[in-house]
This record gives C-alpha cells, structure tokens and sequence, in this order.
C-alpha cells in the first residue's frame, strides 16, 4: 500500500509489470505475473464529496457507494443505479472501482455510457484534468486516475439498456440526458466504447415533438457506427439503438 | 509479507505470499464453507463480509485484509441456523454447494432492509448463481424468514 | 404414510446449510500434489515431440507425464455398465490430440504456482490436421478422427469409425410412406439444438492416495463410483480390487459426473509417485474439457387428417458426440423413442439416427439425455401441425397421446401402467390461464404475452442394466445402518432412501442412519443416472427392509441382524410432464421473457414432495436458460467462445419469473410405494413450450435453439407478413 500517488506514480513508471490495483475484478482474470500491486487503498480516494460547482467521486469508490449515494441520486436521479445494477451482483460491486472501471476504456462499460452522458472530466496524476471524452480518446500512457469529476447540475437522465440475461453485458447501452436545455445521448457497448450521438442531440429542443424525435432517431442510427461480436450482430445494434435512445428521450420528456 | 486480521472474532497473524486470494487464505485457515465455483467473479459462491461488507473472497488480495475483519459462516453459526431452518424446510438446499455464499448474502442483506420487497430480494442477491434448485424455493424461504424477522421486531 | 409422501427436510440439510466440510475439496489431504494438465490448442494434430527438459527444471515439479507414460489400453469414460455401449476411444494421453482442450501432459508438482510454471515451458511440436468442426460435413470427410488401429466397439452399435461415425441405426413400426399418403397436412421440418453445458457449481475434482495396503484410493465428486472403480482398473491396468472410489458430497451433477472427468490425471500421478494427488477443474476447464450436452439436428415428418388424427412420424437424428464417443450412442436413441413414445396412437413410426465425430469437445450426459433434444423437436412440430390443422394445440394432444395400459412399440415394447398425462394437460391449463390468455394478448402497443405448452416423458433407470442393491442393519440401541451405493449429487437420494427404509420399517427418520458411498463398504450400485435411483435403488430399498422385517419376526430385534436385495427392473416406467410457458415480448426489441412457467408433473408416488417440486423448478429453470441463451459454439479453430460464467450465462434469479410446479400423482405397481423418476423429464418443456409461446406471440417458428432477442427480432423482421395479426389489435 502505498503512503502518496508520487510514491504510486513513481512505482508504476518504474516497471511495466507493476501494476495500479483496483478492485483486481479484471485484473485477475488476466493470466499476467504481476511484480508489484500498487494499492491506492490508503489515500483516501475512496469518497464521494463536493465543492460549490462539482462532485468528486476518488478512483477508489466502488460502484456499490456509486449506486446508492444520495448526493448522486439528488443531482442526477437514478442514473447510476439503474446503469449498475446489471453489473453482477452486490458483492461485486463492492469491489468493482470507479477508477478500474474508466480506467479500463471497455467498450462494454456501463459505467463509462452513464459518465458520458454528463458533464465529466477525469483528474489524472500526470496529464491533469481533462474530459472524460478527451481521456477516453487520448493515448494509452501509463497514468493514474486519481478522481472523476462532475458538474453538479441538476439534470433530467434516463438509462436504458438491453441484455440476454440480467447479468451478462450489455448488447447495447443509452444513457441520455437532459440539462438546462441541452441534450446529451451517449451510446456504448455498440460494441466498442461509449460515444456521444452530438449531431442527434443538437436536433432536439428542450420538449421536442414527435417528428423531430423522429428525426434525432434517424441520425442516432447514422452518426453512430456499430459492430458484432459474440452478443450481437452490428444490423441488429443498430435497430436497436433507435429503439433505446427514443425509450431514454421519452422517459425524460414524460 | 505479514497480516494481521481478525477473522471470526479471531485474530490471525500470517506470513503470506502477496498474491494469495483471501478465498485460499481462509480455506487454508479451515473455513471450509467458503467455496469457488467460477474464475471470473460471476458466481458469488465465495462470500464473505469484509469489515461486515459482502464481498467476493475470490476477488480480494489477503494482503488488503490487512487490519480488517472478516467473516465467514463458521462466524455466523446461529445466524446461518435460523436462515437454514427456513431454506431446509423448502428443500431448497440441493447440492448445497451454493448454501454459504448465499446465507452469506441473505445475512448482509438483512442488515440494508428490514422489509425486502421479492425485487429487492432478487436484485440483492442476483449475484448469486444456483444451478440446482431455480431460485424459487430459495426465494419462498427468503421471504418466509424475513417476514418472520419482521414480525420479531 | 408416515414418511414416503412427505416433504421431509433433507437429512444432511443443516450440514450443507452451515458450511460445514463435506465436498471433496473440503477433505482432501493437505499434502497432496497440485496436479495440472496441458492441453491442445489445436483441434486436430499428432504431437511430434514433447520436451519437458525446461519444465522439470522448476523447483517442486515432482513428475511429468506424457503419452509415453501411460497404458495403451484404449477405453471410454463414459459411466455405464458393462459392456458399455460407448466406444472405447481413448487413452489418458494419447499421441493424437482431437479437440482444443485435449489433454496432452500432466504435471504434478508440490504447488500451484510451480506447476503453472512449468506448464509454460513443456515444449510441443505438432503436425497439424485439417479437424472437422461441421457435423454436417463429417461423414466421409476426409480427415479421419479415429485412424487408431486399436479402436473398439463393444457390440453393435453401426459404427463405421473409418467414415467418422460413431453410431448408427433404425427404428420402425406400421408403413410410414403409406400412412402419409393418407394424411392431409404433414409438418416436415429440421430443428436444432445446441451443445449446453451442465454448469453444475462445484466443478469437477477428485483427489488420490495409496492406503496401507499399496491400493489406490480416489476420492470423487462423482455419479458413479462403482464405474469410476472399473474403468479406472482398466485405465490404469491394474486389478479392480486395487482401487477404491469413495464419494463425498456432490455438489451438482447433472450427468456431467456420469463421466469419468478428472480422476484418472491424480490417479494416475499417485501410482507413478506413491504420493497423494489432487486436481480440481477451474471453470474455464470444466467448460472447454468435460462433456456437454450433444448438440442435435433432427428432422421431423408428421402427419394427420383432417380430424386430427396423428397417422405417421418420422423422425431422423443428427447427433454431434464431439472428438470421442462418451454416451453418443445411448443419448440419440432417447431423441427418437422419448419423443415419439409420446403419440401412441400414430399407426406408423419410423426413426433413424446417426452419430457422428467431429473435433469439438466430446459430448457426454447432461439431464433428459437426448430425450430434451427430441422432445424440442417433435413437441414443435406438433405445435406447428396444430396450428396447420386450426386446431387447439391441447386438444391435438390429448387426441393423440398415450393411456395407461397401451403397449407401446416406440417404447420398446413396454406397456405404460400409469399415464395421467391428460390430467397434467388439464391442470396446466387451469394454472396457466390457457383458455384466456391463449393464443395472445396484447398489453401495450409494443409488448405481447403468449402462452405455449409441450409435453414430455423419460424412464426410469435403464431396464435389465441398471442394478442397485441395499443392505440395511440393526444396530446397537435400536436404529438402522442403511447402506447404498447410489451417488447423491445433491439430488436428496439419501434422504429419500431413508424415508423409504424409515416407513418400511415402520420407524422415525431418525432411527436410519445412511452412509455415503465407498465401494470397499457399500453395496454394488450402478450410479445415479438415467433417473434410476428412486426407482431402482428405492425398489432394493423396500426389498431389503421386507427381508429385515421378515428377519425380525423370526428372530427378534439384536445387533448385527441385517439383509441385503440387490434389485434391477425389467421396465423402464416413464414419468410424465406437461409444461406451459407464458411469455413477454417487446416488439421493438426482441426481448422475450418468461413470466411465467407451470409444470404439471406425473412422478408417481412423489416421495418427497418438497424435494420433487424442487427438482422439478431447477429443471424448467435449466431448461428455460437451453431455450433463451445458453449456448455452446466454437470459433473456425476449433476453439470454444463461451468458457466462463461471464461469456456462458446460466439464468440467475432476475431472469426466471414465477415457476409453479404441481403434481398429478399416479401409482406404478412396479415402483416402491408407487413411485417413478422425477430427476430428468423435468427440463424437457421449456423449449418447446416457448418455441410455442413466441410463436403464439409474433407469428414466427424458430426452429433453432437459443432463442435469441436478435433472432427473433431479426427473424420477426424478415417475415413480417406473418405478422399483422399481432398488429391488428
Ligand atoms: C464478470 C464481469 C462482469 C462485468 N460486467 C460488467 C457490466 O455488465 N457492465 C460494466 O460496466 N462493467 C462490467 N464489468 C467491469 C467491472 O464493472 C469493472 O469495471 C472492472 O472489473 C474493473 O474494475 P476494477 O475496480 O475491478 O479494476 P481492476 O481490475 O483492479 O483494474 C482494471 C484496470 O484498471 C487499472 N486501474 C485501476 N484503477 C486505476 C486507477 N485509479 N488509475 C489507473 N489505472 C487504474 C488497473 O491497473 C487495470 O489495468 C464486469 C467485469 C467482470 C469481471
Ligand atoms: S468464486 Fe465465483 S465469484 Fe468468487
Ligand atoms: S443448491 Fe446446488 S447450486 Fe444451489
């Protein structure tokens, strides 16, 4: 366990096989000799707070705290727990990390689709603060995500998703989201990461009317680009992307 | 490297390898209750509470026990009896092989809700999977416990 | 009764339930080897060489063994008496490697972390072989599976393994050419069933020690101890009174432990090294090297008049066994006579099947046994000749189903003594709500529920081959030892048994003691498969208390007094099932859930009616996870796509709505206390029966399992003229 995130840095530049522990749910999947865990435990990153215009959630929160923090549920209804709680179960989840999680870029992530859809930047030790899509896109060096940040906004969400079995990943993710006006629909699992649909999003007016939904829906399938992999076909993503981003647009319009 | 921890109201003082899992820590210990049914963290056989949290004991480090409390069914004895007697009479208990991790849940569940709605019951413990029994007769006991419970307090 | 009929908590339930340290990794020796195999990621190759230079180099590597080191003594693993059926295909190590997963070295060592090690550096060479992954193409391909010249079959089975079969044959009764030409509808379809796999919790593991004497003991999480004796004997070339199998606690079975799985790599150790040795499958193994379900492609011909008459079937099985033959040509003739059994009144049956090899993972015995597979197929054509004749779909069936009484020539001859199968139609119906909620009912603009139902049957133990014996004792102080040698995997038998023993007897529950299976001390029992042991082990049961009755009347009641029966069954006496699935879709999506499930089961005597209706729930829960998404494939190499938890998903508690189950009791004269099985016919529903309900639902068949919400979107898609119906209301 290691005293400061220099001592955590220093340690990862180190050696490539030394490794920043999260929840280890991934991580010990993999096959890979490890030489040294590097463990945030001690830091203190493991909370969720606020200051005047944001929250900070530490990369040590799990996904669990994620899920029932009032302070989440308060600013952006139930966005998290619904996102979360087809990831497993609650034993996992009380493990599983938010660091590990964004930290991952899976294209799967639930947790990735529901950041995206609001106004989230990533601190990260040596490249600083940036937005989480700027983070998502950036080149993978060796970094450590010390917290997520949110704007704390009062915003309207809704999360939608479909799976084969409750607790399998997800075939296709929405989150969408609605903010002083401004829309936000992002995508993920498409197979590949979590996206915004921004040209969709800019068609629709704070209590847009059916044609123009329509017309959203139509440059959802469009903008978007969609593949296949063993969960689905990409003909079949597609289609259904237009079906959960209209289910997320209603649900906040309703 | 050496950890300290309390597990079942006992303390533990161990040299161990950096990597041991606590499930292999706690079965080395004798808490044979603690069982393994997957290799990716999907089957919630391996429950155990850490600082009284549930948690998947195939997931954890021993090493992050360090100065934490720990629980196993062997330190719920009477706990797991009163849940028991509710799923035996069920017969819901096939193989059993699934039977700790799941009482494990139940009693961790017990303490974020008095009054369990069947979805809360589902969602808390959707983690843990039974090949056995199709979830039913757990689900009869579950509810017939907790209503038990209720009426006791 | 005072026992049998009641729902008696199991007797080692407070056991299982706190945890206590019965399963075999519970008891294993803490010095035991850690013993890992290497496997092929090919599917098909001869090894050149194996170098174990580096690997034995690492510290605590206690011995490697390769084909080099063990007997050339072919056999199978499959867990049936012998003769077994299944062909005797392989070696423990062999030279050619079938299937990726094939084992190719064995390395035992003093911990994990060594053996790992050392794994990665045995190096191998190969000569690649092109390796047959169609079962449509296997036939005559020209790679041949099983070139070996020491290859053998046990009796007739139409084997011709030069062509890559490894069964073949033919069943028939009545003209069916003739009885189709009379009939005026004819459904005529190809239905597909995937491999599953069991996913029992506690993967496959078994440990080894020599005893006192120089024998080896191996202890099992296992179906089938007295088959894992013999077949061990013949493995390893040794005495079968050397060895001896020892049973613990099973956690969950299926039929995957009715194959020898893991005990012959520690066995095996043990004898080269006289240490004890210890190998426990992870799951990715016990996904990617054990046995699965086979995957089956079966066409359906039937036929009826106007009236609704069912005239002729025929049905024509394709089975898949997988790189060896473990079960393959036992399991295919269920899909035929389990299913067509079912429709009695059919003047003419024909059935014909081929099993063949391909370089996937070995098929073996999974619950229903190929009954599940042809049941699915036949169940669906029936839905689909009810829906061509405009006929209710029960009503076609109680038409044409069997009766008490019948003989049936499908099912070898036997006659049925007791079929309540109407009475579990009609109450299904009543529970379900058929007669409102039928065929459909819309209950928004984008989601639908439908009903649908199918009907089944199984056995009871395999007739004349299936023999269990018990031996009951009087003990000091007045209680009873019962002795079996049935495996319970969890699936209560004990318990049952004692409750058979407790009302013979005419004592308390606890007045029997029962013990578990060590094959040095308990009597000879074939295992616990083909739904045997409540009828065939529960029959020597009641045979031996009547003798210790009888004893005791003579004699008085002293300690030590004791008889034995051994009992095996001419007949094989079908339980029967009438399953009914109510489902919701979303149109939009695809998403097809099920809301409900109701099973109306025919077991006989139900001897523990809280263990049956548990049996019973698990079984559908199966059987609905078959229908929706588990999934067994492969990539073009050969190499298996789903082999954890996280890629092959079993239906955890928020995907099963309710399941209610209810029992339509009957009395089977040859059955103890009236009694059939209840272990296997219970997952042969759900398929159909949701087949039938998406059917209902969207207008389409879907004739291939799983049902995928992409399949049926994208089929609802393509047919959207059979459609309207449901877009009409
Ligand atoms: C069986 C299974 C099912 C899952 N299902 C879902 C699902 O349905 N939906 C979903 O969204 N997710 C799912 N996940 C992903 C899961 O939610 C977690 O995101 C994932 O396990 C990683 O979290 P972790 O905390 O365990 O990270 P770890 O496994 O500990 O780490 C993952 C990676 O992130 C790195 N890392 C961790 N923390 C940091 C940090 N602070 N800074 C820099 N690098 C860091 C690690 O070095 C490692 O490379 C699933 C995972 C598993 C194993
Ligand atoms: S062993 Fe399966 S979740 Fe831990
Ligand atoms: S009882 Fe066997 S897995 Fe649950």
């Amino acid at each position: 366990m290691v005293q400061s995130l220099d001592e955590a840095y220093e340690l990862l530049a180190q050696d490539r096989n030394n490794v920043i522990l999260g929840g280890l749910l991934w991580i010990k999947m993999g096959r890979k000799q490890y030489q040294t865990g590097i463990d945030l435990s001690g830091l203190g990153l493991n909370a969720i707070s606020e200051t005047e215009d944001s929250i900070h959630i530490g990369c040590m929160t799990t996904l669990r705290q994620m899920e029932i923090s009032p302070l989440l549920l308060q600013w952006f209804g139930p966005l998290f727990s619904d996102a979360f709680k087809g990831i497993v179960g609650v034993q996992f989840r009380n493990l599983a990390t938010l660091g590990g999680s964004v930290y991952s870029r899976f294209g799967f992530s639930d947790v990735i689709t529901a950041l995206t859809a609001l106004d989230t930047q990533v601190r990260l030790y040596r490249a600083g603060v940036v937005t989480l899509s700027k983070f998502l896109n950036m080149d993978q060096k060796r970094d450590i995500l010390e917290k997520v940040i949110i704007k704390k906004q009062v915003t309207q969400t809704s999360f939608q998703t479909l799976r084969k079995s409750a607790t399998d990943f997800s075939i296709l993710s929405v989150a969408t989201s609605l903010c002083k006006g401004n829309w936000k629909i992002a995508a993920g699992a498409r197979p590949s990461m979590a996206i915004l649909a921004e040209n969709a999003a800019g068609l629709l007016s704070p209590e847009p009317d059916e044609k123009t939904i329509k017309a959203a829906l139509d440059r959802v399938v469009n903008e978007l680009s969609f593949g296949t992999d063993q969960r689905a076909g990409a003909g079949y993503r597609k289609l259904l992307a237009g079906v959960l981003v209209k289910r997320g647009i209603e649900a906040i319009c309703r | 490297m050496q950890i300290t921890c309390r597990i079942n109201n006992r303390e533990f003082i161990r040299e161990i390898e950096p990597d041991l899992l606590l499930i292999d820590f706690v079965r080395s210990l004798g808490f044979k209750s603690v069982k393994r049914g997957c290799d990716t963290s999907n089957c919630g056989l391996c429950t155990v509470w850490v600082d009284e949290k549930p948690v998947l004991s195939c997931s954890v480090l021993a090493a992050r026990v360090n100065h934490r409390i720990v629980t196993t069914l062997e330190g719920l004895e009477e706990e797991a009896k009163a849940v028991g007697r509710f799923l035996a009479k069920e017969g819901a208990e096939q193989c059993g092989f699934c039977s700790p991790g799941l009482i494990m849940n139940i009693l961790a569940m017990k303490k974020e809700f008095k009054t369990p709605t069947t979805d809360d019951i589902k969602q808390y413990l959707a983690g843990n999977l039974c090949r056995c029994s199709g979830y039913e007769s757990q689900l009869r006991a579950i509810e017939k416990y907790f209503d038990l419970e209720g009426k006791n307090q | 009764m005072k026992t049998v009929n009641q729902g008696i908590e199991k007797i080692d339930a407070m056991s299982l339930l706190t945890g206590k340290a019965v399963y075999t990794d519970d008891l294993a020796l803490e010095n035991c080897l850690v013993v890992k195999v290497l496997r092929s990621p090919h599917a098909f190759a001869k090894i050149k060489d194996i170098d174990l230079t580096d690997a034995m180099k690492i510290e605590g590597m206690e011995c490697i063994l390769t084909y080099r080191d063990v007997p050339n003594k072919r056999f199978t693993m499959a867990g049936q008496s012998y003769p077994e059926p299944s062909p005797y295909d392989r070696l423990i190590l062999d030279r050619m490697v079938r299937y990726v997963g094939d084992p190719m070295a064995i390395a035992a060592g003093t911990s994990e972390k060594a053996v790992d090690k050392a794994l990665k550096l045995i190096h191998v060479s190969y000569d690649l072989l092109d390796p047959v992954l169609d079962p449509d193409k296997a036939l005559d391909h020209k790679s041949i599976i099983h070139p070996e010249a020491d290859y053998h079959v046990n009796g007739d089975i139409g084997n011709e393994v030069k062509r890559n079969l490894c069964a073949s044959g033919e069943f028939s009764a009545g003209d069916v050419e003739n009885e189709f030409s009379r009939c005026c509808v004819i459904v005529d379809r190809v239905y597909h069933t995937k491999a599953n796999n069991q996913a029992m919790m506690e993967t496959h593991r078994s440990f080894s020690y020599p005893d006192h004497a120089g024998r080896l003991v191996i202890c099992s999480s296992t179906q089938i101890p007295f088959h894992v004796r013999r077949i061990a004997a013949t493995a390893l070339d040794i005495p079968k009174s050397r060895i001896r199998v020892i049973k613990p606690k099973v956690g969950g079975g299926f039929g995957a432990k009715q194959t020898l799985v893991s005990e012959l790599f520690p066995a095996l150790v043990t004898m080269k090294t006289g240490k004890p040795a210890k190998m426990v499958f992870d799951r990715s193994e016990t996904f990617t090297a054990s046995t699965s379900r086979h995957e089956m492609k079966i066409r359906v011909r039937i036929g009826a008049d106007k009236a609704g008459h069912i005239l002729a079937i025929q049905m024509d099985t394709l089975s898949n066994t997988g790189a060896y033959g473990e079960h393959g040509p036992t399991t295919v003739g269920l899909s035929g006579h389990k299913a067509m059994s079912l429709y009695n009144r059919a003047k003419a049956v024909q059935f014909t099947y081929k099993v063949v090899y391909t370089n996937t993972m070995s098929a073996g015995a999974y619950r229903g046994y190929g009954a599940t597979q042809g049941t699915f197929a036949l169940e669906s054509a029936v839905n689909e000749l009810s829906d061509l004749l405009s006929m209710d779909p029960l009503q076609l069936r109680l038409k044409n189903i069997l009766k008490s009484g019948d003989t049936v020539a499908a099912y070898y001859g036997e006659t049925i003594n007791s079929c309540p199968l109407p009475a579990c139609i009609q109450k299904g119906r009543e529970m379900i709500g058929w007669d409102r909620k039928f065929p459909f009912r819309k209950i928004s603009p984008t989601r639908i529920r439908a009903v649908g139902a199918a009907i089944a049957m199984q056995g009871s133990g395999i007739p004349d081959i299936d023999r269990a014996s018990a031996r009951v004792e009087v003990q000091e102080g007045g209680f009873y030892t019962l002795m079996i040698g049935a495996a319970d995997m969890g699936t209560g038998c004990d318990t049952i048994l004692a409750q058979m023993a407790a009302e013979s007897l005419g004592c308390d529950m606890d007045k029997i003691v029962v013990s578990s299976v060590d094959t040095d001390a308990s009597p000879y029992d074939t295992g616990s498969y083909a739904s045997s042991t409540t009828y065939v082990t529960g029959m020597a049961v009641v045979k031996a208390c009547e003798e210790l009755k009888r004893k005791i009347e003579a004699k008085g009641i002293y300690p030590a007094l004791s008889a034995s029966a051994t009992h095996s069954s001419p007949v094989s006496p079908p339980p029967f099932m009438a399953g009914f699935s109510e489902i919701e879709m979303d149109l939009e999506t695809g998403e097809t859930k099920v809301v409900e499930f109701v099973g109306v089961v025919d077991c006989g005597t139900p001897i523990n009616p809280s263990l049956a209706r548990v049996q019973t729930e698990g079984g559908i829960v199966q059987g609905i996870g078959m229908a929706l998404y588990e999934d067994i494939s492969y990539n073009p190499k050969g190499k298996m796509t789903r082999d954890s938890f996280m890629q092959y998903k079993i239906p955890s508690r928020l995907d099963v709505g309710r399941v209610r189950v209810e029992f339509e009791s009957s009395y089977e004269p040859t059955g103890p206390f009236g009694a059939k099985s209840i272990g296997e016919v219970v997952i042969n529903t759900p398929s159909p029966a949701i087949a039938h309900a998406i059917h209902n639902a969207a207008g389409i068949y879907l004739r291939k399992l799983p049902m995928t919400a992409e399949t049926i979107f994208m089929t609802l898609k393509e047919q959207k003229t059979a459609w309207p119906s449901v877009l009409k209301n």
